[in-house]
C-alpha cells in the first residue's frame, strides 16, 4: 500500500479536488460503491461528471475489494451530462409555457 | 418547442460525419449536434497521415480526411449541422435534450446514431494536479489548433500511437522531448512511429511509469521508476526527469454516459478499453433506434470509426424504409470493409473483443461489488 503521504498527493477527482487519500478512507470506512462514494463526497458531480475521476475510483474498489473490474458497479447516469445555469432551463420553461398557451393549454413541459 | 428529425447523430467526428453522409445518401433528413464550435472531431488535429487502406483515405491526412468528410456533410441539403450543441439528455419518451448557444433545445428523433467518440484516461500519482500535466489531446489541440507551443521540454507517459506521434509533432514543433515511458514491456504503437522519434534522439523507456510529480508553482520535473515483470515498482531505480510539461497518453476510455442513460446493455471489455453498449451487426444497441459507432463503442482507429458510422447510418436510414435493397446491399460492403480493416495483426484483439460483447450480450445481468 502506498504511504498516506502520497496519498493526500495524488489527487483522483479533479473537478472535486478529492484526493486518493480522501476516497480511500470512504472505502476503508465501508462504502463499496460509486454511487455511494459520490454521495459522501461529491466525486464525480463537478464540471466533467465523472469523466476523469470513475475509472480511478473504480480502480481503488476493484483492487480494495479483490474484484475484476467488469465487476465494479458502475454509477447511475443522469441527464445533464455536463452543467446547465438555471437561467437556460427557466428560459426553456418560459418557452415551454407560452408555447402552451398558444396551443390552446395542451403540452407544454419545458 | 420540439424540434423533429428523422436521424439524429450525436457527434461529428469520423464516425458521425461518415453516418451523416450514410443515412443522407438513401434519403434520410439528418441532424448531427456536435458539441465543439467545429465539425470534425479528433481529425481536426491529425497532422499525420493514416495507415489502412485506400477506402479510408490512407496515406492522406487526417486534417484533410476530416475536410473531407465535413465538406460532404456541408453539401447536403439533407443534413442540417449544428455545433456548440452539446446533447445533455437521452429521456425514456425518446426525447434528447441539447445545449445550444446557452438555449436548451428537445429533439426528438427517430433514430439515434450515438457517435460521442472517447475520453482520455488519467492517471494517479502524486503531484498529479500540478499545472504542467496534461493530456496528449490537449497538447495536440495546443499545438495543432491553437499554434501554440504548449512546453519547453516534456515527458512523454505512454508509447501507443497518440504517444508516439504527439512526440514526433512536438519536435515538429520544436519542443525537447526528455523521453517516453511506457508501463508495458513493449511498445504499443506501430514501429514506424517509434522509429522516426528514436532516430531524432528520443529514448523510448518500456517498463517505466511515474512515480510523482513536482513543482513548486507548476511543473519542474518528473520522478520515474522502472517496473518489473509483475508491474511492480523496483525499489531504488528512480530516476528524476527534468521537464515542464507531463504529457499523458495512456489510453481512451469510450465516451458512453449517454448510452447508459438511455438504458442501453452495457458490458465491460478490456480489449475494447472500458464499458461498451452492446451493439448487433448493424451497430444498433439493446434501445431499439438507438445505435453506437465509433470509439463510443470500442477503441479503434479513425478508420473504422469512419465505416463503422456509414454502417450505422446506412441501417437507421434503412430501417426507416429509405431504399431497403440499396440499403442491405451498402451494409454488406460495410461490414466486409470492417471485417478487412480488423484482419491485420492489431485487429485481432478487437475482434476478440467484440466477441467478449456479443457473448456478455447473451449473460447480461447486474453484479454488486460487495
Amino acid at each position: 500500500m502506498e504511504n498516506r503521504t502520497d496519498d493526500k498527493n495524488t489527487i483522483l477527482c479533479r473537478c472535486e479536488d478529492l484526493t486518493r487519500e480522501a476516497i480511500l478512507d470512504c472505502i476503508r470506512a465501508g462504502f463499496c460503491t460509486i454511487d455511494e462514494i459520490k454521495r459522501v463526497t461529491r466525486a464525480g458531480m463537478g464540471p466533467c461528471q465523472g469523466r476523469t475521476c470513475r475509472l480511478l475510483i473504480a480502480q481503488e474498489l476493484s483492487s480494495y475489494y479483490h474484484i475484476p473490474m467488469e465487476e465494479v458497479l458502475m454509477p447511475t447516469f443522469r441527464p445533464p451530462t455536463r452543467p446547465v445555469s438555471m437561467g437556460v432551463l427557466a428560459d426553456a420553461w418560459k418557452e415551454g409555457q407560452s408555447g402552451a398557451a398558444e396551443n390552446g393549454g395542451k403540452g407544454g413541459t419545458a | 418547442m420540439i424540434k423533429d428529425t428523422e436521424i439524429l447523430v450525436i457527434g461529428a467526428g469520423p464516425a458521425g460525419l461518415a453516418a451523416a453522409s450514410a443515412a443522407a445518401f438513401l434519403g434520410a433528413s439528418v441532424l448531427i449536434c456536435e458539441r465543439d464550435d467545429a465539425p470534425g472531431g479528433q481529425l481536426v488535429k491529425q497532422t499525420h497521415k493514416f495507415f489502412g487502406s485506400e477506402k479510408q483515405y490512407a496515406g492522406d491526412r487526417g486534417i484533410y480526411i476530416g475536410r473531407r468528410l465535413t465538406g460532404a456533410v456541408r453539401e447536403n441539403p439533407q443534413i442540417e449541422l449544428m455545433t456548440n450543441a452539446t446533447v445533455l439528455g437521452i429521456y425514456d419518451d425518446g426525447i434528447v435534450t441539447v445545449l445550444h448557444d446557452n438555449r436548451h433545445l428537445k429533439i426528438r428523433p427517430q433514430k439515434t446514431i450515438v457517435a460521442t467518440g472517447a475520453a482520455e484516461k488519467f492517471l494517479a500519482f502524486p503531484g498529479n494536479d500540478l499545472p504542467g500535466i496534461y493530456g496528449a489531446g490537449a497538447v495536440q489541440t495546443l499545438m495543432n489548433v491553437a499554434g501554440v507551443r504548449p512546453a519547453e521540454r516534456v515527458l512523454m507517459v505512454g508509447a501507443g500511437n497518440i504517444g508516439l506521434i504527439v512526440t514526433y509533432q512536438l519536435l515538429q514543433a520544436g519542443v525537447q522531448v526528455a523521453g517516453v515511458i511506457e508501463a508495458a514491456p513493449k511498445i504499443g504503437g506501430y514501429l514506424v512511429h517509434a522509429s522516426k522519434i528514436r532516430r531524432a534522439g528520443v529514448p523510448i523507456l518500456t517498463r517505466h511509469t511515474v512515480c510523482e510529480a513536482f513543482g513548486t508553482d507548476q511543473l519542474e520535473g518528473v520522478r520515474i521508476c522502472r517496473l518489473d515483470d509483475q508491474g511492480q515498482k523496483i525499489p531504488g531505480s528512480e530516476e528524476t526527469v527534468a521537464c515542464d510539461t507531463l504529457c499523458l497518453a495512456v489510453g481512451l476510455t469510450p465516451l458512453t454516459e449517454l448510452c447508459w442513460q438511455a438504458g442501453c446493455e452495457m458490458a465491460w471489455i478490456r480489449e475494447l478499453s472500458g464499458h461498451v453498449p452492446i451493439v448487433d451487426e448493424n451497430l444498433e444497441t439493446s434501445v431499439p433506434g438507438l445505435y453506437a459507432a465509433g470509439d463510443v463503442s470500442g477503441i479503434e482507429e479513425a478508420s473504422s470509426a469512419m465505416v463503422e458510422g456509414r454502417l450505422a447510418g446506412l441501417a437507421a436510414a434503412g430501417s426507416l424504409g429509405y431504399r431497403p435493397e440499396q440499403a442491405k446491399e451498402e451494409i454488406l460492403a460495410a461490414r466486409a470493409e470492417l471485417a478487412e480493416l480488423r484482419s491485420g495483426p492489431t485487429g485481432g484483439k478487437i475482434m476478440a473483443g467484440l466477441a467478449r460483447m456479443r457473448e456478455a450480450g447473451k449473460t447480461k445481468g447486474g453484479v454488486f461489488v460487495c
